[in-house]
């Protein structure tokens, strides 16, 4: 038996299928939505959550139990869910919906995270067993939303640090010690397990550190690791959208207005709009 | 009390119909040393723009709740200023602010859509919110329309990093609608002569919050706020360091009274300040001049600064993507044009 002194976490990361973020989207004519058929990625936010659960375990060692990643999307989204465990999870979940169904809006995934976990900690043996820590990026490239953490941390009346850009956990404490990107510079806030993060890009430049590329090994050995498969029904959730989307359409076409030779001519532009300097 | 039976009455006399409840917005007036964040006043007229009634709210420690209620009773648009003290909220974190929020909310509130700016405490505290109430949040809308006899309010907002707008409606079956607004999409509400009236709420305690605000750091500066400013002068990458990116890039700031701006690869690099960055995921800014200084242009940049009005560009690279965009392009090395540029515009 395990002395029941020692803490141990449970991560949660969540991570979604987008359009890869160098990809220059295209709206479809029937202004419904925009061509998807273009390389997809895993959200560059949700890499670096993988990453920092992966970089939390090195830090903490065993005190990491499990690096949970998880999705929802279509078939195509296990790929994503392979990368996460390329990347060093140890096992994924897939919420499969259908290729043609609509994204689940975030207040449903928050619902299915929220789901999941308490399955899980219902299941759970003991204290050592149960998900502590949601670890999600700040936003999703696509829809640019970025509420899904901080709904789910709503749903579970737990902590929630947003926009993290460096995590210090005490895990004999639970508590997290978080420095957060906020307007106009940064803020520490200390946080009580179980918590959600979001993460910022920043959290890249304060630890030095980008995510990881998979080594072709890890991706061989991510293909072993188990995922299980649900829908929406096993969860009894239900995904139909509160929001209708009327259209999607092309913002206005910035057109350039040509070049200048050189400064002289730079200047008199700026002096035919009336710019000049403040006294 | 007598008030709000009344308004109740008629309310039942008047519902033959299942009549939507006439709009009532309540906006989170966010404020940081007396003064209220310009986010908050472009999310005031936004919430005038549904066309129904307007509650300000504030929230604060007693130190710094009175001068900005003061400030907030002139604004143009509002009808009434919700505050609400407790030395709990002088630093607030959302787990503090939700509960205060649930209660204003609950039951026969009135309200119908939660307004706040695009900002960091208001992005982390409405979804937080609005999931309690089982409503989604709308990010970062750049127009709306309410339909009064239908209760849907439809929104703009941008999506892929800006290359895409999408217009959603959320129904009428949706009785609290909460949304953050653009600041840049929407002119600051003005101040009024007129006061509006002022309300106090009552704090609702949290014991024991299980996050705890210990301390702030804002980066302090003498130029414009980088969001609000009318002339944005930004730097990238070519700018090699942040001694040279502080060289090139304040005199000429200076020069034109314009803020400073970075692109991510210049933030990445250490250049500047993380609070400086303009792009998807940093700030959104639509100035009259938007100078980008060693800028390719890549699209979470343009997902920043597009919206402005006159855009130069000064890059030695004549193919960079930046040149599609801009007003007015100069292919020039800037370690030459823009110190000439500076000296020639303080002439």
């Amino acid at each position: 038996m395990r002395p029941s002194a020692v803490r141990l976490l449970n991560i949660l990361v969540p991570v979604k299928r987008a359009v890869d973020y160098a990809v220059k989207i295209r709206v479809n004519p029937q202004q419904t939505g925009i061509d998807t058929n273009v390389k997809h990625s895993m959200n560059p936010f949700d890499e670096i959550a993988v990453e920092e659960a992966v970089r939390l375990r090195e830090r903490l060692g065993a005190k990491v139990k499990t690096i949970t990643a998880l999705t929802i999307g279509p078939a195509k989204a296990t790929d994503t869910l392979r990368t996460a465990l390329a990347m060093g999870a140890d096992s994924g979940i897939h919420v499969e919906v259908s290729e043609s169904a609509p994204a689940p809006e975030p207040l449903s995934v928050a619902k299915t995270i929220r789901t999941i976990i308490e399955r899980r900690n219902k299941d759970a043996k003991s204290e050592e067993d149960k998900i502590d820590l949601v670890i999600l990026g700040k936003q999703a490239i696509d829809d640019d939303l970025g509420v899904t953490g901080q709904m789910l941390a709503g749903l579970m009346d737990w902590s929630q640090a947003t926009f993290a850009s460096k995590v210090e956990i005490d895990t004999d404490k639970k508590e997290a010690l978080v420095v957060r990107e906020i307007d106009g510079g940064g803020e520490e806030i200390k946080c009580r397990l179980p918590l959600v993060i979001t993460t910022d890009l920043r959290w890249v430049d304060h630890n030095n550190l980008s995510p990881r590329y998979a080594s072709l090994p890890n991706i061989m050995k991510a293909k072993k690791k188990p995922i299980e498969k649900l829908t929406p029904a096993d969860l009894g959730l239900d995904y139909t959208p509160q929001l209708e989307t009327l259209k999607v359409t092309e913002p206005p076409k910035r057109v350039g207005g040509g070049k200048v030779a050189n400064v002289d001519e730079l200047l008199a532009k700026l002096k035919e709009v009336g710019i000049e300097a403040k006294a | 009390m007598l008030r709000t039976r009344s308004l109740i009455c008629r309310r039942a006399l008047v519902r033959t119909y299942a009549t939507p409840a006439s709009p009532h917005a309540l906006v989170f007036l966010e404020h940081r040393e007396g003064v209220i964040a310009p986010g908050s006043l472009s999310a005031l007229t936004a919430a005038e723009q549904l066309g129904g009634q307007v509650s300000a709210l504030v929230v604060g420690s007693s130190e710094q709740v009175p001068a900005v209620v003061e400030k907030a009773k002139k604004l143009k648009g509002v009808n009434s200023v919700l505050h609400s003290t407790s030395p709990q909220y002088a630093e607030p974190v959302p787990e503090v602010l939700s509960p205060l929020f649930e209660e204003l909310l609950k039951g026969n509130s009135g309200f119908t859509h939660v307004v706040s700016a695009t900002s960091s405490s208001a992005k982390s505290l409405l979804p937080r919110v609005s999931a309690r109430l089982d409503a989604p949040t709308i990010s970062d809308i750049t127009s709306l329309e309410h339909d009064a006899s239908s209760g849907s309010t439809t929104f703009t907002r941008p999506i892929y990093a800006g290359n895409a707008i999408s217009t959603v409606r959320a129904p009428g079956s949706i009785p609290i609608k909460f949304f953050t607004v653009r600041g840049t999409a929407f002119a600051p509400a003005p101040a009024t002569a007129e006061g509006a009236e002022e309300k106090p709420v009552d704090p609702v305690e949290v014991k024991d919050p299980v996050t705890v605000h210990l301390k702030t750091t804002i980066a302090k500066s003498d130029r414009p706020e980088l969001g609000v400013a009318s002339r944005v002068v930004s730097g990238g990458r070519a700018l090699k360091n942040a001694e040279t990116f502080q060289k090139m890039l304040y005199p000429l700031a200076d020069a034109l009274g314009a803020a400073v701006g970075a692109s991510r690869a210049a933030v990445d690099a250490g250049y500047a300040d993380n609070s400086l960055q303009v792009g998807q995921t940093g700030k959104v800014v639509a100035p009259e001049l938007y100078i980008a200084i060693g800028i390719s242009g890549a699209i979470q940049h343009l997902a920043g600064m597009k919206d402005s009005k006159m855009i130069v560009a000064i890059n030695k690279d004549p193919d960079a993507p930046i040149f599609q965009v801009a007003d007015v392009g100069l292919v020039a090395d800037l370690y030459e044009a823009v110190p000439e540029l500076t000296e020639k515009l303080k002439k």
